[in-house]
Formats: structure tokens, C-alpha cells, sequence
């Protein structure tokens, strides 16, 4: 098995992949439910208008999100990126994993962003724990964040 | 069985009404005190691996269709071995009734039962209704994991042939009734997965011929629980087709939601031959030269091929 490396992701994710990295299963799976339970709630301009948020159709729960820039300044790599995610309270598993991308990539510029790699969800730990199928709809939530980064800030991924 | 069947007039018009219980029923032989040695263990099955770590009824454990029921290498359930070290870590003995439990109109809970059932376990039953039904009636969940004495359980071999079916025993079956409980999307081969669920990689779209389509969901009411045997009788016999006495192999994409079917067709409607067909579109849709029909039509049995 190759040595999973953290080198390439913004500090704050890969402070999150190395704690759930120093756990075994059950203790990774608990974890990921603090983080389901610690995905902040939305913010009014956005709860009171989801059509402003697009759905993961990929993940088996519905979970929506949407990304916001300064509009003052330039597009471009140094672009600070907000992060606001939905997903309903019976699907702890795709909230969990929203709360993992909260946590480690809110605020940080579109560059920082773009720069986490496409797989970043098998550095959990979780691939026997939890579905393939779920964990496509991992992939799919960063993915759709980094398009729309993209598309924001100009930066290509 | 330790636990008398419940008798209330909907499940008395089912073939086998000691499969079901009611939540008011498991709400009072809780009360009771049931659970407190073994002889009744509630178990919780869900979709989402971590829905149960969110609040689950007083004194159940948790099974994961994934990780507990399946083989970790094998594209296969756990043997015997495994399976008795999973019963007793889980408090349950041979003999316990095992009532079990989960979201989303009990389908991952019917997959536990037929697992359980492919032990040989004879005392399985599911929660009418299962969880969406307990916590909308406000009945109590709590967040407290459950340390039960070890049951005692046996190695039990597992008996496959009596429900469950193989790609071989599908294409022998051919000519006779087979259930699609799959979306109309894709029993016509307009996609290869479920609405709204990623693509799972089937190659191909469709359904095995002569299938009928009778989407799972069909069997339960808007509260979670089954519908009522006339209700069922409308939908199995008079819309699909079937007749009593007929040998009935059920389908989806990976045999969980064809459980719910098999155990309405078993239990609730009373056919005394019917199998899963686990390998469901996963296998059938990805498997060299098996036949297959594309469209609304069930298509015929043989085939008629370059037609």
C-alpha cells in the first residue's frame, strides 16, 4: 500500500486527515460524526434561499452546497473562497464529510482549494468502513467545490 | 419463539403475521424489561453507517448491511463462524427474537432479516414502520450504546439455495416470474442506477426478460409501514401478475432493496418459494451473453434474437 502522504493539502485539512489517520476504525467513524454534528448551519441569505445552493447528485443524501468570493477584489489565485453546505441530520455520513471540507478548506484562498487532489477523500481512512458508492459521493462534493472555485476565481484546476 | 406473536387485525391477514410487530407492541415489551436478558434484541440496520451513533431505540445494537453483514473480500455474506461471533458480540443467542429496525421503510433492516434468515435464525421480525415511524411518534431514542452479554450462538453453515438465487439459477429460472424492484428508469435501461444515487458502472441497461416491474417502494404506505394485504394482493397479483404456488425470484441492483419484496412476497403474501437474486443488476448488467430486455416491455422467454 503507498504511503499516504498530507503534503500536498492546506494545513488546516491536513491537520483533519492526520487525526483521523492516528485512528483506528470505530474512533475515524466517531469522528467523522463530531464533524457531522459540528457543520455549522446556514447562514439567513442563504436558508431562506436555497435555490441559491446546486445539489450533489452524486451523494446518496441530499446535500447541497455553494461557494462565495469577495466580489471587491480580483479574481484570481489569491481569492478568498466561504464554503456553505445543507445536508439533513439523517445522513450523518455525507454531513460528516461537508463538516470535514468546512473545517479544512473555508476561507482559504482558490488556489489553496484547488490544490487539494481529486482523491482526498481516501486519505480518511474510511474505504472499508464505509461504501465505494459513498465515498464516489465524497469525491463528488470536493469536485463540484473545485469546478465552482474555478469558475469563481478564473483559476483553472 | 420466546415472544408470542402479536395479534392485531393487519397482521392477521398476512400469511405470517409473527414477522411483524408494531412500534407499540416493541414499545411495551420494552417496558417490560424484553430486553434486559437477551431474550428479545432489537437491532438497527440503516443505509447511512452512522444514522444509529445519531439516536436509536433504548437497548439496540447496531448491524451494518456493509460492514457486518458482508465479506470483506468476497463479493458474499459472512460465513457461519463470522456470523456467530457478530450474533453474540451483539447479545443475541440462537433462540433470541430478534426484532429489527431501520430507515427508509425498513430496507436495509429486510436485507439484516434475510441475511439473518439465510442462518437459518428462526425468530426474525421487523418493526412495522421502522425508525421514520418510532421517532415521528416521539417515542424515545437515546444516544447510549448498549454493552449486552454475549449471546450464545452456534456456527450455523449458511443455506443459500431456499432464498437466495445465483446468476445460474436466474437463467435457469427464465420462463418463470420474476420481480424488478428497481425505478422505471431503470427497468427500461434509461439509466444503470437508482434516481439521484451515482452511477454504479452496469454496462448495460435494462431488465432480465420476462421480468415485471414492480417498483419496491410499491409495498410500503407513506408512514413507512406495509400496506395491508389487500393492498399488496392489488399490487403482486393483480397488477404483476403473479399466481399462489408460483416459484418468484426477486431483483435490484444489489439485492437490498429486493429484500423488502422477498420478505412482502414471503411473509406478507405467503409464497413459499421465493429468492433474492443478490447479484441483481450489478452482475446481471455487467455479465457476458446473459439476455437482456430494454424498454417497458417485459420481453419473452427464449429470446428471439436478430429479429
Amino acid at each position: 500500500m503507498a504511503v499516504m502522504t498530507t503534503q500536498a493539502l492546506p494545513s488546516a485539512l491536513a491537520a483533519i486527515v492526520d487525526d483521523f489517520q492516528a485512528l483506528a476504525e470505530p474512533e475515524r467513524l466517531q469522528l467523522l460524526l463530531e464533524f457531522s454534528e459540528g457543520l455549522p448551519e446556514l447562514p439567513e441569505r442563504l436558508s431562506n434561499h436555497p435555490e441559491l445552493l446546486e445539489q450533489v447528485v452524486e451523494c446518496q443524501s441530499p446535500l447541497f452546497l455553494t461557494i462565495e468570493t469577495d466580489r471587491d477584489s480580483a479574481p484570481g489565485p489569491e481569492t478568498a473562497v466561504r464554503l456553505f453546505f445543507k445536508a439533513p441530520a439523517e445522513a450523518p455520513t455525507t454531513r460528516g464529510f461537508a463538516g470535514v471540507l468546512h473545517e479544512g478548506l473555508d476561507g482559504l484562498s482558490a488556489g489553496e482549494i484547488l490544490s487539494v487532489p481529486d482523491d482526498m477523500p481516501e486519505l480518511l481512512g474510511l474505504t472499508r468502513a464505509i461504501t465505494p458508492l459513498r465515498m464516489r459521493g465524497m469525491t463528488a462534493m470536493l469536485g463540484r467545490i473545485k469546478r465552482k472555485v474555478s469558475a469563481a476565481s478564473g483559476v483553472r484546476a | 419463539m420466546p415472544y408470542p406473536a402479536e395479534q392485531n387485525e393487519k397482521f392477521a391477514a398476512y400469511a405470517h403475521p409473527e414477522r411483524l410487530v408494531s412500534t407499540e407492541w416493541l414499545a411495551a415489551a420494552l417496558e417490560d424489561g424484553a430486553a434486559a436478558n437477551g431474550g428479545l434484541v432489537v437491532v438497527e440496520s440503516d443505509e447511512d453507517v452512522l444514522l444509529y451513533e445519531t439516536g436509536h431505540i433504548p437497548g439496540a445494537v447496531k448491524i451494518d448491511w456493509h460492514t457486518d453483514l458482508n465479506d470483506e473480500v468476497t463479493r458474499d455474506y459472512i460465513d457461519g463462524a463470522a456470523f456467530a461471533r457478530l450474533a453474540a458480540s451483539k447479545g443475541i443467542s440462537r433462540d433470541s427474537t430478534v426484532v429489527i429496525y431501520g430507515d427508509k421503510s425498513n430496507w436495509w433492516a429486510a436485507y439484516a432479516l434475510w441475511v439473518f434468515t439465510l442462518f437459518g435464525h428462526q425468530d426474525v421480525r421487523l418493526l412495522d414502520g421502522g425508525r421514520d415511524k418510532w421517532i415521528a411518534e416521539g417515542r424515545a431514542l437515546t444516544k447510549d450504546k448498549p454493552a449486552p452479554a454475549p449471546g450464545n450462538y452456534p456456527v450455523v453453515e449458511r443455506e443459500d439455495a431456499p432464498i437466495r438465487a445465483f446468476k445460474e439459477d436466474v437463467l435457469a429460472h427464465l420462463g418463470k416470474p420474476l420481480i424488478d424492484v428497481r425505478s422505471p428508469e431503470e427497468y427500461t435501461g434509461q439509466r444503470t442506477h437508482m434516481p439521484a444515487y451515482p452511477e454504479e458502472g452496469a454496462l448495460r441497461g435494462g431488465h432480465i426478460p420476462t421480468a415485471a416491474s414492480v417498483p419496491w417502494a410499491r409495498a410500503a404506505a407513506e408512514d413507512g409501514t406495509f400496506r395491508s394485504r389487500k393492498e399488496l394482493d392489488a399490487i403482486y397479483l393483480d397488477d404483476a401478475g403473479l399466481a399462489a404456488g408460483d416459484d418468484v425470484v426477486a431483483y435490484c441492483r444489489i439485492g437490498e432493496r429486493s429484500s423488502h419484496t422477498w420478505f412482502v412476497l414471503k411473509y406478507l403474501l405467503g409464497f413459499e418459494s421465493v429468492r433474492n437474486y443478490d447479484g441483481s443488476w450489478t452482475e446481471w448488467g455487467n455479465a457476458v451473453r446473459v439476455p437482456i430486455v430494454k424498454g417497458a416491455e417485459r420481453g419473452s422467454f427464449p429470446v428471439t434474437v436478430g429479429v
